[in-house]
């Protein structure tokens, strides 16, 4: 197990280089000059943008400033600055993750309570009423697109009922977080869902349950530990990869309810150009979906003995 | 011994019926089957596979997924007691307890994700209140008792680091755990090599006699049979056509499948020579043919098998046959 977690981690080297550079490629090649862009529309006279394109560095070959920005970021924690407002690429990383952070941890929990529940309730009775009604209902969440969703809640819950405002003004503010987390948890919660009631409808029938029958375990043993422990080993491998994507995919919905994490900062970045802070923050994610499918593989064999690592 | 327990069956299965309900229609797989069992018995029930031997068993142990199976008629009765009357709960407490059954195909019979270990001790854990502890110990015990070397050091392991004469014995143990009053043991050595066939049937053989259980060995296998059964019920299309001790079965069967099932048994001094087969095919239970349901397959066939079921007649004072040549077929 040690040698294997030793194996994984110099493995994720290769990793994070290669779709670091790529992203530093990518945002590089965007069309638009960010320094001409400081000036506006009076423009500048070109000693004045070869000047500042020599104090960021932007004269140097590409590969170059890769590779200053790759060992500034290992060695000393520097993500680089933005162009325009001269603010470190850390600060704003410290802005947006604790809201992204925050935002993707309670829509997890939505999805892993309403998830699982709508699963199990469907698998255990696979093919009856409450099967279909889920089915059809993880249906609609998967077919519907999220910023429809999104603001069919806003209009519902903001507009109609009052319940919240439509737009999250304080983003770390748990209840504030709580309808726009359910937005982006709708998705992965229908996969969920049916991802849970296929695995119990197919445990349900195997040989080892109904040994756990003859044994005369009572329902809730038979159920709640021999079925469980099996059912549940593809959907939390399922859910572990998920947490990833919950944080970076955030972009649509945290940009309909105002809510200023990654996804905000992001498409911000973006438009503007800001090429150090788009990789800042993609790398970030980077880590993060990397640590995640560590965990998840670990779990996975801590889950299922039949897999062990060497 | 109270008097009662002398007169009394073990288990008593009477006109047991259990239908399954599927698209297609009504599936009967067992058809009024009767047979009965005593503390240390063993009753061999013997048939090819659609025969309804396991259905029966599943019946007995109350495994049976309802729906779509279904029990329209029929008793089975436990000590006297009929079982398909009894709520649900009390069901539960004669399983494990005091009848237990082990399966076929012991990998896939074991929940892989558990350790062996806590899938014996949850039998003193949830039978008995004991604590993780306690059962552990006693799951050891337990497999100590069946033979498994390294029993405390492999009680920790899970079914799939077992080989699969070792897995066959964990499912035994498991069975034994709360010394049942009757096993129930549906093809435990279909799944193994010859040689390690021959060691888990000694084996239950011995701990059966240990004690005194009554064993219902439900086989296709003739050659499982012969050395540790007492009497066979030999099952066709969800009926019992013979019922026999297990040497005079041998010796002289009274009905024309026993006859072929015993003549299809391959045999050292009639090397080279063609193995000999029952012709035909068993029958589709949707459409079991009318008559005696062997008729088609059946060398001795005339009229009368094709419009008249026979009854399980009386041949002497513990055989029956159900075949209306029972006499020509039992004097070859």
């Amino acid at each position: 197990m040690g040698r294997y977690v030793v194996r994984r981690l110099l493995q994720m080297i290769p990793v994070f280089v290669g779709t670091t550079l790529l992203i530093f490629l990518m945002a590089y090649t965007l069309p638009g000059d960010p320094v001409r862009a400081m000036f506006g529309d009076r423009g500048a006279d070109p000693a004045t943008l070869a000047h500042i394109r020599h104090d960021l560095g932007l004269d140097q070959p590409l590969i170059k400033q890769y590779w200053d920005y790759l060992t500034g970021m290992v060695l000393h924690g520097d993500f680089g600055t933005q162009i325009q407002s001269g603010r470190p690429v850390t600060d704003v990383l410290s802005d947006a993750f604790p809201v992204s952070m925050r935002l993707a941890l309670i829509a997890f929990g939505i999805e892993l309570v309403l998830g699982l529940a709508l699963g199990i309730v469907s698998g255990l009775k696979a093919g009856k009423l409450r099967d279909n009604v889920v089915l059809l209902l993880t249906l609609l969440l998967i077919s519907v697109p999220v910023f429809v969703l999104g603001f069919l809640f806003k209009w519902l819950f903001a507009n109609q009922l009052g319940w919240v405002t439509p737009n999250v003004q304080d983003s770390m503010s748990v209840s504030e977080l709580f309808l726009p987390a359910t937005v982006l948890a709708a998705l992965s919660l229908a996969y969920v869902a049916r991802l849970t009631r296929t695995s119990i409808a197919e445990n349900l029938r195997a040989d080892y349950m109904r040994t756990a029958v003859a044994k005369g375990l009572p329902r809730r043993r038979v159920v709640g530990v021999h079925l469980m422990r099996n059912s549940l080993i593809p959907v939390v491998t399922f859910l572990g990869y998920d947490i990833g994507s919950l944080m970076a995919g955030a972009v649509v919905t945290e940009g309909m309810f105002n809510v200023k994490g990654v996804g905000y900062y992001l498409f911000d970045a973006i438009q503007r150009q800001e090429g150090t802070t788009v990789v800042g923050l993609v790398t970030v994610m980077v880590l993060i979906y990397l640590a995640a499918s560590l965990i998840v593989d670990l779990l996975y064999a801590v889950l299922d003995p039949r897999i062990r690592y060497a | 011994m109270t008097t009662a327990e002398n007169t009394t069956p073990l288990l008593e299965v009477s006109d047991l019926h259990v239908e399954f309900h599927t698209r297609d229609g009504v599936v009967r797989a067992v058809n009024g089957v009767n047979y009965s069992v005593n503390s240390g018995e063993t009753l061999a029930v013997l048939g090819e596979s659609g025969s309804g031997k396991s259905v029966t068993a599943q019946a007995i142990m109350g495994i049976l997924d309802m729906p779509p199976a279904k029990i329209p008629q029929g008793e089975i009765r436990f000590r006297g007691q009929d079982m398909l009357t009894m709520s649900r709960e009390e069901r539960r407490q004669l399983r494990g307890q005091k009848i237990a059954m082990i399966f076929q195909d012991a990998l896939s019979s074991l929940n892989p994700v558990l350790s062996v270990g806590y899938q014996l001790g949850e039998m003193f854990r949830v039978h008995q209140g004991l604590n993780k502890k306690q059962a552990k110990a006693k799951a050891i015990e337990l497999m100590d008792r069946v033979k498994i070397p390294a029993a405390a050091q492999r009680v920790n392991d899970y079914p799939h680091q077992f080989s699969g004469g070792m897995r066959q014995r964990i499912m035994i143990a498991m069975a034994l755990a709360l010394e049942p009053d009757l096993i129930i043991a549906d093809e435990p050595t279909t799944a193994l090599d010859v040689t390690v066939q021959a060691q888990v049937m000694d084996l239950l053989a011995e701990l059966q006699q240990e004690f005194h259980m009554g064993l219902i060995l439900i086989t296709h296998d003739l050659g499982v049979v012969a050395d540790v059964a007492d009497k066979i019920a030999v099952m066709y299309a969800g009926r019992i056509v013979e019922t026999a001790p297990v040497k005079e079965l041998y010796a002289q069967p009274a009905h024309p499948y026993t006859r072929g099932l015993l003549d299809s048994i391959p045999r050292l001094d009639q090397k080279g020579q063609e193995l000999y087969a029952i012709k035909g095919l068993p029958p589709n239970l949707l459409r079991v043919p009318s008559g005696c349901a062997f008729n088609p397959r059946c060398p001795k066939a005339e009229d009368i098998c094709r419009t008249e079921l026979p009854a399980l007649a009386a041949v002497s004072e513990d055989r029956g046959s159900a075949c209306h040549f029972w006499k020509e077929t039992l004097n070859g």
